[in-house]
């Protein structure tokens, strides 16, 4: 391994990737840059890639995913990984194990990489305090989920060729979101204009506080928007009386062409996935060609490789 | 002989005894004023300035050094693990912990395991707190069986066998029609009814204070409106049947405001707020610190200063520690899975004296919330420097300074938001009926 001079520091200094906050613009732009290259190296697999070659990654997965975590598995073994997954949903900690206990069991084990999701907002970072490897937050209750957001930024990079002063309008279910959080929280350290549009009770009070403009109305949230990000609206907000049914949530929020007319003629459709097609946006978007929302699925693992890269450095060295 | 040369021979002291050359604060008269105590019986035998060294007779001399001399502190709302969870805390512990901190009164809640809902319950706990006790301990009666809100407990029962009020403990009697029959039946007792204030179907399946900071770490949150709504109801309440009536725990100015308005009515309210609603806020939580965790929980910094004015003002009737020992296995999970509670009986007094030190409040002030407010509402006869009164008393210097060491606190569990805080002033001698139950010195040196 070479070691960079002592004049110029990492572009990435951090060992832990918990979230967006406390990345600073550069390092954002980095990450991005790098995610570039990776994807143009999905593209043309020919260029063989070692960075994690005789390292071990762990998916722990307390909450159920298809696609984050299939994401950074098929990241990692791009890069030469050895990765295990793990669903912890079905194993110890229904036998009462804490997280804690559960961290510093992995931790003997002694994994290079730690990609953790959990229903609670905090509980990775709580993790990455108890063991030696780095940890990735892949999603921690309605906190973070760094990587979407710069897979999201990278994508709107690659169509848009900037992110600064673009107006990007979130919409939905803002207040138990982590990808809007993310997102927010990004696009803001880039100098996007965010806005943010909902029902109410899926905003959540003082929510402007977080550098956002507040629209309750499609049609004005989304005047003259370069990208229009919907997100996925869980069915429990129906039943636990947050909005009334899908069918009025999509009659006023839910994304359909003339809603989307409001947008500029050549903004970009985003998704985190997976889609409820008919309840936040309309199948006919979903499949129309200002859609990007399988572009953000490639651009997943492009960040996802990023990521696990400029981590590489700071990885414990090997006994 | 001075307070540093006291060792435990000293402590077993049968004479009478005078706490000489002290600055006498008694927060019942105002009295705040250069003298000494003479201690006799476990009684106070009289207290003033001619309580000097030339006393003569068979009387044992204390030098204070100059240090405040005040009535022992009484402590409205403990929580202990027992009976139950003693692995979290026991009496003993407590009580330890209670004479390290200058609080010769706790009062425990009936938040255990069995739920002290119960006349043999409520003898049983005075009994464990005769044998293992070291401070006076009275219990707290739930109003309804296993506080589970719906039966009422037998509330005149458990008054004549030593309950010295009743409360639904850290749950809020969700149930109008129930809690009103209790505020009318305790009244015909003239048993005080303690309340916690949270409508429940509001705070529902949140873990903090809501507003900004909840927004940006993602956890669900608990408006002070969850606060304000059970308060106006229960006033309501408290206007219908007349029963004495005490808000356990007020978090946010909303509150103060509409405690003040029914104080203005001539209903017969008082409220509490704990020293951690004194000296913390919301955004203490930082990066999801589990140990700043608590029902109500900390609020803004507008609403912490609220409570610092409502204090000053007399408003704010008690300061509670609302000691809550949770151990390690409860706190050390993600934010929204651990336990709520924190302890604090040793350091309530030094963290109280920072309102006193930042100029928020005279030193005799700051002391009747802690003192002679919750003896007038309990109906003790301690929490004053009067002639015939118990010598529950705490001699503190209200300058040292010292930092918070968590391991070094007597409680079995460690749970306090203030390990490695800077704090000036801390107890050197606490006594419960002229008997010395914590010397500073012989702490410091073990």
């Amino acid at each position: 391994m070479s070691i960079a001079p002592l004049t110029s520091p990492p572009p990435f200094a951090h060992r832990h990737l918990l979230g967006i906050e406390g990345l600073k613009p550069p390092e954002i732009t980095f990450l991005l840059d790098l995610a570039e290259e990776a994807a143009h190296a999905i593209r043309h697999p020919a260029a063989e890639r070692d960075a994690l070659r005789g390292r071990t990654l762990i998916n722990l997965f307390f909450e159920a995913s298809t696609r984050t975590q299939s994401s950074f598995e098929f990241a990692a073994k791009r890069l030469g990984a050895d990765v295990m997954n793990m669903s912890i949903r079905t194993s110890s900690v229904q036998k009462g194990e804490t997280l804690i206990d559960t961290a510093v069991t992995l931790n003997a084990m002694r994994p290079d990489l730690l990609v953790v999701r959990h229903q609670a907002a905090g509980a990775v970072e709580l993790l990455s305090q108890k063991v030696d490897c780095s940890v990735i937050n892949a999603g921690d209750g309605a906190h973070e989920h760094p990587t979407q957001a710069l897979l999201d930024a990278l994508t709107i990079r690659r169509h848009k060729g900037r992110i600064e002063r673009l107006i990007v309008a979130l919409c939905g279910d803002i207040l138990h979101s982590r990808v809007a959080r993310s997102n927010i929280l990004l696009l803001n350290a880039m100098g996007a204009r965010v806005r943010v549009i909902g029902p109410s009770p899926l905003l959540g009070g003082g929510i402007e506080r977080l550098g956002v403009e507040v629209y309750r109305s499609m049609e004005e949230g989304l005047a003259d928007a370069d990208v229009v990000m919907m997100l996925r609206l869980q069915r429990e907000r129906m039943s636990t009386a947050l909005i009334p049914s899908s069918r009025e949530y999509f009659h006023f929020f839910g994304l359909d062409r003339e809603k989307l007319s409001f947008a500029k003629p050549d903004a970009i459709v985003m998704h985190p996935g997976p889609i409820n097609r008919g309840v936040e946006i309309d199948s006919v978007i979903a499949d129309d060609q200002r859609s990007v929302i399988n572009e953000q699925v490639e651009m997943g693992v492009a960040v996802r490789m990023a990521v696990l890269q400029a981590l590489a450095p700071h990885l414990q060295s090997q006994a | 002989m001075l307070l540093e040369e006291i060792t435990k021979a000293h402590a077993a002291e049968t004479r009478p005894t005078a706490y000489i050359n002290a600055r006498l604060i008694d927060p019942a008269t105002g009295l705040d004023e250069q003298g000494g105590v003479l201690v006799a019986d476990g009684k106070i035998a009289d207290v003033g300035r001619h309580i000097h060294g030339e006393i003569g007779g068979d009387t044992a001399l204390i030098d204070c050094g100059g240090a405040v001399l005040a009535p022992g502190l009484i402590d409205m709302m403990v929580f202990t693990g027992e009976p139950g969870a003693e692995h979290r805390g026991t009496l003993a512990d407590a009580s330890r912990a209670a004479a390290a901190g200058g609080v010769t009164t706790i009062i425990c809640m009936p938040d255990t395991d069995p739920v002290i809902d119960d006349v043999a319950l409520v003898d049983y706990l005075l009994r464990r707190a005769r044998d293992t006790a070291e401070v006076n301990v009275h219990p707290l009666a739930a109003m309804t069986k296993a506080l589970a809100g719906e039966e009422m407990t037998e509330i005149g029962l458990m008054q004549a066998a030593g309950a010295i009020a009743v409360t639904n403990g850290k749950l809020s009697l969700a149930n109008a029609r129930i809690m009103r029959n209790v505020l009318a039946y305790a009244h015909d007792f003239d048993m005080l009814v303690i309340h916690a204030l949270e409508e429940p179907t509001l705070s529902s399946g949140g873990v903090m204070n809501s507003g900004e900071v909840s927004l940006r770490l993602g956890l669900k949150g608990i408006p002070a409106a969850a606060e304000t709504i059970m308060l106006e109801r229960d006033l309501r309440l408290v206007e219908m049947t007349g029963a004495r009536y005490h808000a356990a725990e007020i978090s946010c100015r909303a509150s103060l405001e509409i405690i003040r308005r029914a104080k203005e009515k001539g209903l017969p309210v008082t409220c509490g707020v704990s020293i951690n609603h004194l000296s913390l806020n919301e955004n203490d939580i930082g990066p999801y610190r589990t140990f700043f965790k608590m029902r109500p929980p900390l609020r803004t910094e507008d609403d912490r200063q609220a409570m610092a004015e409502g204090l000053a003002s007399g408003d704010i009737d008690v300061v509670v520690s609302a000691h809550d020992p949770q151990d390690a296995d409860v706190k050390r999970h993600p934010f929204p899975e651990a336990a709520d509670g924190a302890i604090g009986l040793e350091t309530m007094l030094p963290v109280a004296l920072r309102l006193y030190h930042n100029g928020d409040i005279p030193l005799a002030s700051l002391l009747r919330p802690l003192t002679s407010n919750p003896a007038g509402i309990l109906g003790l006869e301690s929490g004053k420097l009067a002639i015939g009164a118990p010598a529950d008393l705490v001699i503190f210097d209200p300058a040292v300074p010292w930092v918070v060491d968590a391991e070094t606190l007597h409680s079995k569990s460690k749970n306090t938001p203030f390990d490695e805080a800077r704090l000036e002033g801390r107890p050197l001698l606490t006594l419960v009926a002229g008997r010395i139950v914590y010397r500073y010195a012989e702490d410091r040196n073990s």
